[in-house]
């Protein structure tokens, strides 16, 4: 017990948590970007334009059937030769903005396929455009019931980044890592406070998405 | 690419049949796992519902790779436990956790009838469930099982973290080999969409078609 | 559906289709960089030189729990030889491992490799190396009492052996011990962890590496002496003729002017079982 509760030492809890920032970073830089990208496709998908969708279809079903590992692989490895030279950071962000981008492309296309038909008629009846239909109209209705699969795509990345410390991503699993490497006696302490940190981040942004839900739905 | 597959075909098929192995085994032990505190969370007793919470949010919040590790590192301290045993049983727990979940969304969606209808004619609260409930609940979630098991061929990738020789163990191993970063990715990356793309059609198929018969 | 936006999104798909286009275009692919002495110039006038080196291993590259930052002899070598090759230039450190160094060069996301690399003529066909500026040679960590005595008792179905994934020693030790199986890990903090929760009835690597885990953990020793001789060198782009003379000479320099028998004192000298004035001769 003692040498569970020594591992706690100011030092590697500052250690930690600076890796647990690092989290945070790439996964809300990379939750806006996939929002933003993940809406457009979701767009292109529903509104069913000739050639465009289908390929954009195929691709965001490629990608979504993919292990996310093999696409951080992918954009790290592979990117460079294409003259892309990106940092472990901003690589493990484009890979997970890929990845999630495809998820929340189906979420968005299922979200606003959910919205009744009629909204639309009506929209097109009353002089909109449809583009106008579909921002001013659909896509809020659409958003507004896709609050909970949004969060819990959201708490995925959270998870997902820890994958990155395959490519050395200094997060907080590989900082982890790097504590019980060289203090053999801290493990169990550091999967422990793994297990907390994650815990405790994913289950207050859950309950956060819950609230704005209730609040959306009144 | 081709004649890379060639040259290393034994390993990438062996690879193929590990992710295989550890994902029918992890869907298995996680449906068990799942519907035993699924039925947690719904059975009259409060001691039971907080028990099978927790699990649920537990598991659901933490990375598979760190339960992964865990396996590994310190639970291989107490009892032996090779690598793909560990990223097997780490993929299990996780995914009994999202399986769970969803069979308790499932039977939450049988009416309340059904149940009271059952307990009136004699039957037992776990008679009900079992011959009742249960049923009809798992046929309204095959689709978001299916999806699941989708997560979990692709979650299997973890195995790689803790030498558990599947198809990205192999790919890994590949490229050090040969010194090419894109080849033997590509390749499992077609292995992973065989296995995922067309059952990942067909539950959309099956989406579908429950979505127009509801 | 609208014809302005019909045509806005025909627009979107023209410029991706011309965006693939030009992608698989470039993506032909290139190996090693085929500006010559594209690298050196680089570093010459960005006034930066980027080092890959390792992050998880005693003495040679280890992140420091408490700055955060990297350091080991490596670290310090690649100091000093950047003070060498450009005066003005800023040292940038990138984390690598073995598994990721090889491509993180040949993409050019790094300039240079030092980081416990042997030189083999494997390596050789793809990288170009300096002359060795580290003797090092493979060997075996084992539990303490393990009653294993060298690479030869692990020779026999059942042994496992732990290996980092890209390593020489991951391939090499299959010729002295055919009969073991070879489980592979990422990195040395996940091999090390493996070796003492008993995933593997050792560790192979070179010694320069293992001495610096045993230092570190009480149950673990090094047996048996270096099996092979692997000495490391400094991994460069190939076609830069000019940084690969202008490393060889630092490296020189660091070792005449008596730096690299201060750097070879202030990381190895409390090491058990390594002689840091050996290495410095």
């Amino acid at each position: 017990m003692a040498e569970f509760l020594s591992a706690f030492s100011w030092i590697n809890i500052r250690f930690l948590l600076m890796g647990l920032w690092v989290t945070i970073e790439v996964a809300v830089v990379s939750v806006i970007l996939s929002f933003i990208i993940g809406s457009l496709l979701g767009v292109i998908r529903y509104v069913k334009i000739p050639y465009l969708s289908r390929i954009v279809g195929f691709i965001i079903d490629v990608i979504r059937n993919l292990p996310l590992l093999l696409i951080i692989f992918f954009t790290y490895f592979a990117l460079p030769k294409i003259g892309i030279h990106l940092g472990v950071m901003t690589s493990t962000i484009f890979a997970l903005t890929i990845f999630e981008s495809a998820m929340l492309a189906e979420v968005i296309r299922s979200g606003i396929v959910a919205v009744p038909k009629g909204q639309l008629e009506g929209a097109l009846s009353n002089g909109l455009s449809f583009k106008q239909a579909l921002w001013h109209i659909i896509l809020p209705q659409a958003y507004k019931k896709m609050i909970p699969p949004i969060v819990s795509q959201f708490v995925s990345l959270i998870k997902d980044t820890s994958l990155a410390t395959i490519i050395m991503l200094p997060e907080v699993t590989y900082r982890a890592q790097i504590i019980y490497a060289q203090e053999p006696n801290a493990i169990v302490a550091m999967f422990f406070a793994l297990a907390v940190l994650y815990f405790a981040l994913n289950y207050v942004i859950s309950k956060i998405g819950r609230i704005l839900d209730r609040r959306m739905a009144a | 690419m081709l004649s890379l597959f060639q040259t290393h075909a034994h390993d990438f098929l062996t690879g193929f049949g590990w992710t295989i192995a550890s994902s029918v085994l992890a869907l298995i032990g996680s449906l068990i796992l799942g519907t035993v505190f699924a039925l947690m969370e719904v059975v009259p007793n409060k001691a039971a519902n907080i028990i099978g919470r927790i699990y649920i949010e537990v598991l659901r919040n933490i990375p598979l790779l760190v339960i992964t590790m865990f396996f590994y590192v310190v639970i291989a301290n107490v009892v032996k436990i090779s690598g793909f045993a560990a990223g097997t049983l780490g993929l299990t727990l996780y995914t009994s956790a999202f399986i769970a979940e969803t069979v308790r969304a499932g039977i939450n969606a049988v009416p309340n009838g059904q149940l009271e209808g059952a307990l009136s004619n004699g039957l037992s609260w776990w008679q009900g469930m079992r011959y009742v409930v249960l049923p009809q609940a798992f046929k309204l979630v095959i689709p978001p099982l299916g999806n699941q098991f989708i997560n979990l061929i692709k979650n299997s990738s973890v195995l790689a973290f803790v030498a558990g020789m599947d198809l990205m163990y192999q790919a890994n191993m590949i490229s050090q080999e040969t010194f090419d970063t894109f080849g033997p990715f590509i390749i499992v990356a077609i292995f992973y969409l065989i296995l995922t793309m067309p059952m990942s059609y067909y539950m959309r198929y099956l989406e579908n078609k429950l979505n127009k018969e509801g | 559906m609208s014809r302005k936006f019909k045509r806005t999104w025909r627009a979107v798909l023209a410029g991706a289709a011309v965006a693939l286009l030009a992608g698989s275009v470039v993506a032909t692919p290139v190996h090693a960089s085929d500006k010559k002495n594209e690298a050196y110039n680089r570093i010459m006038k960005s006034d930066k030189m980027v080092w890959g080196v390792k992050g998880d291993t005693k003495l040679m590259g280890l992140m420091n729990i408490k700055t955060g930052k990297l350091e080991g002899f490596d670290v310090d070598m690649a100091k000093q030889i950047t003070k060498r090759v450009n005066p003005k230039a800023k040292v940038e450190l990138t984390q690598i491992t073995s598994g990721t160094r090889i491509p993180m060069l040949l993409n050019g996301n790094i300039d240079a490799i030092i980081a416990t690399m042997s030189i083999t003529p494997d390596r050789e066909k793809v990288v170009d190396f300096s002359k060795p500026y580290f003797n090092a040679g493979q060997a075996i960590l084992v539990k303490k009492g393990s009653g294993i005595k060298d690479i030869y008792d692990l020779n026999k179905p059942g042994a496992r052996i732990l290996a980092v994934a890209g390593s020489t020693s991951a391939v090499v030790v299959k010729k002295f011990a055919p009969k073991a199986k070879v489980v592979a890990l990422s990195d040395y903090a996940t091999a090390l962890t493996a070796l003492k929760a008993g995933q593997g009835d050792a560790l192979t690597t070179d010694n320069g590496i293992l001495y610096g885990m045993a230092a570190g953990s009480k149950s673990l020793e090094v047996v048996g002496g270096p099996f092979t001789k692997e000495p490391y060198g400094v991994a460069m782009d190939e076609n830069n003729p000019k940084l690969v003379k202008a490393v060889n000479k630092a490296i020189d320099d660091i070792k005449s002017d008596g730096t690299y028998a201060k750097l070879a004192k202030k990381w190895f000298a409390g090491v058990k079982g390594m002689d840091w004035k050996e290495l410095a001769k």
